[in-house]
């Protein structure tokens, strides 16, 4: 198992190189030549020349992709643009919002769709299958600004029990880790139903019960953890979009996470911003493929088996 | 009935009726069997694939799915202790622990997620209330038993062989010393020297617990084994019962004989194989008469008009066939 580890661990860095290269050759023939813009339209060719040199902007794509890679190992993604501060600095400011708000989304998101997607499939084609599902189409279907700003109405207008937005703590992540939470909750309600119905068929379900396990442990117990691989799946592949942030939200309620980073760093043209910013999350995402594929093998002792091979 | 064998009476059941309604109709799967069982006795349940055997198993242990499965019964007993009218927090504690069942197929009877360690152990702490580690000591001693080292109790059902496997099942329903055992079609799935194994197996550990069982199998070789009682059963009727002499050397239903003659012959093997011709009927549309009528070789027309019933031949020997309203009658297979 350690041994696998390792391994993937040291196929992280290809893959990351490779991720690095792509975004930056995309920024480059996106963004065009950032140089005239900064310069000015009156400076002399010598001015853009010596500004270029400053800005790291000089030399081919491949000089400078490795002049950025040798940067990056030591921490540094440059300056911005337009705030001239260290993009690394300001990356580590706001991923600590993104990394509260996610965790408290996928809470929301998870405490929603596993009790939802159990009931749906042990009661299936009863009143409570067809109330989860149509609860689970309504969170899938329902835009995300929308229930944002209903929330907000109701919770922080009428209520007074959340603040509208901004960062005051717990308190301001409350309302956009609902929103988001809800909107993710419907697939993964959907998959736990699913992936449920199969397992509930199960002759080793049967043997459980034989032996005189309890029917709440044999679903909770028995059955969901075989259920789980799928469930895990989107929970990854979700977890791994909030992690670059969930801009709508991040827009709705004013929460300076790294979504709004980057999209007001596109906005502006500002590229050592949204390279370094989009170079950092992909790291993030890679370990957390990573995380679930490790989580696999302790759910699935045959996946283990696989690893160890 | 004496008083004696009233108390020595594990499992009595009375008319038990299941039928599946599905939306292709009406599985009539079990219609009206009485079933009794004494210590210490093995029953043999045979029939062919379709005639009702797992269900009557899973209606003694209260697990026939509803839906689709509706039981009727009106007397279901294990040692005098009437199981029909438990609520389902007291059946928890009978299954694995007054009775037990082992599945047709040991390939998916085992959780693939838990180590076959913590599947026999788990019983244990249900219904002994042993801590986990007193209970994943006796889930060794249970492996042992059935002739796998204890050191593989860490070990998964995938790391297990089919035999291996039934032999962890096994292990389960036994861990608890249950007052009966269901064993159903125990060795279908397994090679034959495999089956010749877990046989023997079975029969070792039924002698040293005292345990009853109903062996559910469409083998009779492994019902000549085993049991000491044996009933035929067709499309979800008990049509012959009796002790294993009585059913074996004088067989009185034509469906019984019809099952011996599709055996090959040992004593002359240049002898044709003469499976019983034809199918079970549908469950789901059963006839007025006698259900074996279509493939009956003695078919009357008095076997049409009613459903035959069960009548006493001898103190232990029991058939449900109209011809026998002919005292002269008897099938063409005798006494060997
Ligand atoms: N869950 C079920 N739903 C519908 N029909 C079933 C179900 N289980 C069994 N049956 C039907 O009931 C009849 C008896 O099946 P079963 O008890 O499994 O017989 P056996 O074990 O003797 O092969 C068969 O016709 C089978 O198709
Ligand atoms: S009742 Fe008639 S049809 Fe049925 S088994 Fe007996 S002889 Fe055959
Ligand atoms: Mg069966």
């Amino acid at each position: 198992m350690y041994r696998y580890i390792l391994k993937r661990l040291l196929m992280l860095i290809p893959v990351l190189l490779g991720v690095a290269f792509l975004i930056f050759a995309i920024m480059d023939v996106a963004a065009g030549d950032p140089v005239y813009s900064v310069a000015g339209a009156d400076a002399t060719p010598e001015q853009i020349e010596a500004l270029r040199e400053k800005m790291g902007l000089n030399g081919s794509l491949i000089e400078r992709y490795i002049r950025y890679i040798g940067n990056l190992l030591k921490g540094d993604l440059g300056t911005s643009y337009i705030s001239k501060l260290d993009v690394m600095k300001v990356y580590l400011q706001r991923l600590p919002n993104t990394l509260k708000l996610a965790t408290l989304t996928m809470i929301v998101a998870v405490g929603m769709a596993i009790p939802l997607g159990i009931t749906a499939a042990v009661h299936q084609n009863s009143i409570r299958d067809t109330t989860s599902m149509v609860l689970a189409l309504i969170g899938l279907s329902m835009p995300n600004f929308w229930l944002g700003l209903l929330l907000i109405l109701f919770f922080s207008l009428k209520l007074g029990w959340f603040p509208t937005g901004g960062s005051e703590g717990f308190r301001s992540i409350v309302l956009p880790a609902i929103t988001v939470g809800t909107s993710l909750a419907a697939l993964l309600t959907r998959t736990t139903r699913s992936s449920m119905l199969d397992v509930l068929r199960q002759d080793y379900l049967r043997t459980a019960r034989a032996k005189g396990v309890s029917e709440r442990n044999v679903i909770q117990k028995h059955a969901l953890r075989n259920a789980l691989i799928p469930i895990i799946t989107i929970f990854g592949v979700q977890f791994s979009n909030v992690l670059g942030g969930s801009v709508l939200a991040e827009t709705v309620f004013a929460w300076p996470g790294v979504g709004r980073l980057v999209v007001d760093a596109i906005d502006q043209r500002d590229i050592p911003t949204v390279t370094g910013a989009l170079v950092m999350t992909t790291m993030l995402v890679t370990i957390v493929n990573l995380l679930v594929d490790l989580v696999y093998a302790f759910v699935d002792p045959r996946i283990k088996a696989q690893y160890t091979k | 009935m004496t008083n004696q064998e009233a108390n020595d009476l594990i499992l009595d059941i009375k008319n038990l009726k299941v039928r599946y309604e599905t939306q292709d109709g009406i599985v009539r799967a079990v219609n009206g069997i009485d079933l009794t069982l004494r210590k210490k006795r093995t029953l043999g349940l045979v029939g062919e694939t379709g005639a009702g055997k797992t269900t009557t198993a899973l209606a003694i242990m209260r697990l026939v799915p509803d839906p689709p499965g509706i039981v009727e019964c009106d007397k279901l007993e294990i040692s005098g202790q009437d199981i029909l009218s438990l609520p389902e927090n007291k059946l928890e504690h009978v299954r694995g622990n007054d009775i037990s069942m082992i599945f047709q197929d040991p390939m998916t009877a085992l959780n693939p997620v838990f180590t076959v360690g913590d599947q026999i152990a788990e019983s244990l702490e249900i219904h002994e209330h042993l801590s986990s580690k007193d209970a994943k000591e006796r889930a060794g001693d249970m492996l042992e038993l059935v002739g796998i080292p204890r050191e593989r109790a860490n070990e998964y059902p995938h790391q297990f062989s089919g035999g291996m496997k039934q032999r962890v099942v096994i292990a389960i329903a036994l861990a608890c010393n249950p007052q009966l055992l269901l064993a159903d079609e125990p060795t279908t799935a397994l090679d034959v020297t495999i089956q010749a194994q877990v046989l023997e197996l079975m029969n070792e550990l039924k002698e040293k617990y005292d345990t009853s069982m109903i062996m559910i199998t469409h083998d009779l070789g492994c019902v000549a084994e085993v049991c000491d009682e044996v009933a035929v059963m067709y499309a979800g009727r008990i049509v012959e019962e009796g002790t294993l002499e009585d059913v074996f050397n004088r067989t009185l239903h034509p469906y019984t004989e019809g099952l011996f003659n599709s055996l090959p012959n040992i004593k002359d093997r240049k002898a044709k194989l003469k499976p019983i011709k034809g199918l079970m009927p549908d469950p789901t549309n059963l006839p007025v008469g006698c259900s074996f009528a279509p493939r009956c070789n003695y078919v009357s027309d008095a076997c049409l008009k009613a459903q035959p019933q069960l009548r006493s031949i001898s103190q232990t020997h029991r058939v449900a066939c109209t011809a026998y309203d002919n005292p002269e009658f008897h099938i063409e297979r005798r006494i060997l």
